[in-house]
C-alpha cells in the first residue's frame, strides 16, 4: 500500500469530482425535463406520437451509453452541414457531447419512471377534480405532478446514481472527471488498487449522499407502496 | 451498404465476429456473476454479523463505483495481481492475463452484485411456510434446496435476471477500453480506418437493439415456462 499516492491523488481527484458532479447536475436537470415532454407524449391518444416516445425510449434503453456518447461525438462531427451551423460551437466541445448524451439517456430512463408514476395515480383523484370544476391544466399542474412525483422518487433515486456511474464515461472522450483523472494517475503510476480505494471512495461517498437525500425527501413527502 | 460487405473490401465479417464476442463475453460474465451471487447471497442474508457486512460491502461498493472504474482497477491491476500470487509459488517471469478472461471477470463481479440483489430479494419473498414445511417433512438437504427452494426462487428471480442481463450486455461495451474486439472496439476500428464514425456507431447501436430485443424473446419466454404452475 503506497498511502503517500493515496494522499497525494487525493486533491487531485477531489478536483475532478467538480467536472463529474457539473456533468451530473446539468444533465438531470435537462434529462428531468427531457423525461417529463416524452412522459406526456407517451399518454398521448394519437397512437404516432405514442410510437415515437416509445422508439425513443426504446432506442436510448436499449443501447449502451458509451455508443450513444460516440454517435454525438465522433458521429455528428462528420456531417458537412452541421459543421456549418451554430450547432457545432456545441457540438465540437467534448464537455457539451457528455452533457446531450447523458441527458437525452437520462431523460429516457426518466420518462418511462415519470409515465408508470402518472399511470399509478388513482383515476378518483382526477374525478375530484374535475368535479369540482378545476381546469384541466390545474389538474395536471397541481394534481398530477405533485403526486407523480412522489411516486417516482424511490425509482428516481436509483437513476440518479446510474447517472452518477453513467458519467463516468465522460472520461472516453478525453474529459478529466474523476474517472479520467484515476485512469490518468493508474496509468502514470501502475498503482490501480490505491486509486481505486480513493476514487471509488469519493464515488461512494457521494452514492451515501444521494441514496440518504432521497430516503429523507419519501419520509417527507409520505411515500406510500 | 459497401462497407458492410463480407471478406477484405467491407467490415461485415469483423462486425459479425464482434458481435459473437459480445454475446460471448456476456454469457461468460453472466456464468462468473453467478458463482459470485451464490458465495456472496448467503452471506447476505446470514445472521452473523461479521458475514453480513461482507456480503454488504461486495453489493454496496460494486453497485455504488463506476464500471469503468472497476475495469480499470482489474485491466491495470489484474497481471499484477497474479504476478503476486504467482511469486509466492516461486514463479517471477511476467504474466499477461487475456482481455477476454480480465473483461469477462470485472464485468462478471459487476453483474454478480446484481445478481446477489436479486436472488437475495427472491428468497426473501418465498413464503416462510415452505421452508418449514420442508424441514417438517424431514427432506434431504438436497432435495430440500434443489427441488423445493430453488425452482421456487428462479420463478421469481428470473423477472428481474433478466434485467441483469440487459445491464450486462449493455456493459460490455466498456470492455472496448480494454482492447478486446466486441462490438464497440470493433467499430472504433472501422471508424478510424473508414473515417465513417456515424455510420459504424450507429450500425453498432443497431447490433446492440438487436441483441436486447432478441434476448427479451428469449428471456420472456423462460418467464412464462417458469411460471407456468401460476
Amino acid at each position: 500500500m503506497d498511502f503517500e499516492l493515496m494522499i497525494n491523488s487525493f486533491p487531485k481527484l477531489l478536483n475532478a469530482t467538480l467536472i463529474t458532479l457539473k456533468l451530473l447536475s446539468v444533465s438531470l436537470i435537462l434529462g428531468l425535463f427531457i423525461g417529463l415532454g416524452f412522459a406526456i407524449l407517451r399518454m398521448n391518444n394519437n397512437k404516432l406520437i405514442n410510437k415515437f416516445a416509445y422508439g425513443y425510449s426504446y432506442i436510448f434503453r436499449g443501447t449502451p451509453l458509451l455508443v450513444q456518447i460516440f454517435i454525438i461525438y465522433f458521429g455528428l462531427g462528420q456531417i458537412e452541414y452541421l459543421r456549418t451551423t451554430f450547432l457545432w460551437v456545441v457540438l465540437k466541445e467534448p464537455y457539451w457531447c457528455a452533457i446531450i448524451a447523458f441527458s437525452l439517456n437520462t431523460g429516457a430512463y426518466t420518462s418511462e419512471i415519470l409515465r408508470s408514476a402518472f399511470q399509478t395515480i388513482k383515476p378518483g383523484y382526477l374525478e375530484a377534480g374535475r368535479s369540482l370544476g378545476i381546469p384541466s391544466k390545474i389538474i395536471f399542474t397541481k394534481i398530477q405532478i405533485p403526486i407523480a412525483i412522489k411516486q417516482s422518487l424511490p425509482a428516481y433515486g436509483n437513476e440518479i446514481i446510474l447517472m452518477l456511474k453513467g458519467t463516468s464515461l465522460a472520461s472516453t472522450v478525453t474529459l478529466m472527471d474523476l474517472t479520467g483523472v484515476a485512469k490518468y494517475i493508474i496509468s502514470t503510476t501502475f498503482k490501480p488498487v490505491e486509486v481505486f480505494i480513493v476514487a471509488g471512495g469519493i464515488y461512494l461517498f457521494m452514492t451515501f449522499i444521494i441514496h440518504n437525500v432521497i430516503k429523507y425527501l419519501e419520509k417527507k413527502y409520505g411515500f406510500q407502496t | 451498404m459497401e462497407l458492410l460487405y463480407f471478406g477484405d473490401k467491407g467490415w461485415g465479417d469483423e462486425l459479425f465476429f464482434a458481435t459473437l464476442m459480445t454475446i460471448a463475453v456476456s454469457i461468460t460474465a453472466m456464468i462468473i456473476g453467478f458463482l459470485f451471487a451464490a458465495l456472496f447471497t448467503p452471506l447476505k442474508l446470514s445472521h452473523n454479523k461479521f458475514l453480513n457486512s461482507i456480503g454488504n460491502a461486495y453489493t454496496t461498493v460494486i453497485r455504488g463505483v463506476p464500471e469503468l472504474l472497476v475495469i480499470y482497477l482489474f485491466f491495470f491491476g489484474g497481471s499484477g495481481a497474479i504476478m503476486f500470487v504467482a511469486s509466492i509459488f516461486g514463479y517471477n517471469d511476467y504474466i499477461e492475463i487475456n482481455a477476454f478472461l480480465t473483461g469477462s471477470f470485472s464485468i462478471g463481479i459487476i453483474s454478480g452484485a446484481y445478481s446477489t440483489e436479486v436472488f437475495r430479494g427472491a428468497l426473501q419473498s418465498i413464503d416462510k411456510g415452505q421452508f418449514e414445511a420442508a424441514k417438517v417433512l424431514g427432506f434431504n438437504k438436497y432435495i430440500y434446496f434443489f427441488k423445493i427452494i430453488l425452482p421456487q426462487m428462479l420463478r421469481l428471480a428470473i423477472p428481474n435476471l433478466s434485467n441483469v442481463w440487459q445491464i450486462t450486455l449493455k456493459d460490455t461495451s466498456l470492455i472496448s477500453v480494454t482492447g478486446l474486439v466486441e462490438i464497440m472496439r470493433q467499430s472504433y476500428i472501422a471508424a478510424g480506418s473508414t473515417r465513417d464514425p456515424l455510420f459504424f456507431y450507429s450500425f453498432a447501436a443497431v447490433l446492440y437493439l438487436m441483441l436486447t430485443f432478441l434476448s427479451m424473446q428469449l428471456l420472456n419466454r423462460l418467464e412464462t415456462k417458469y411460471s407456468k404452475g401460476y
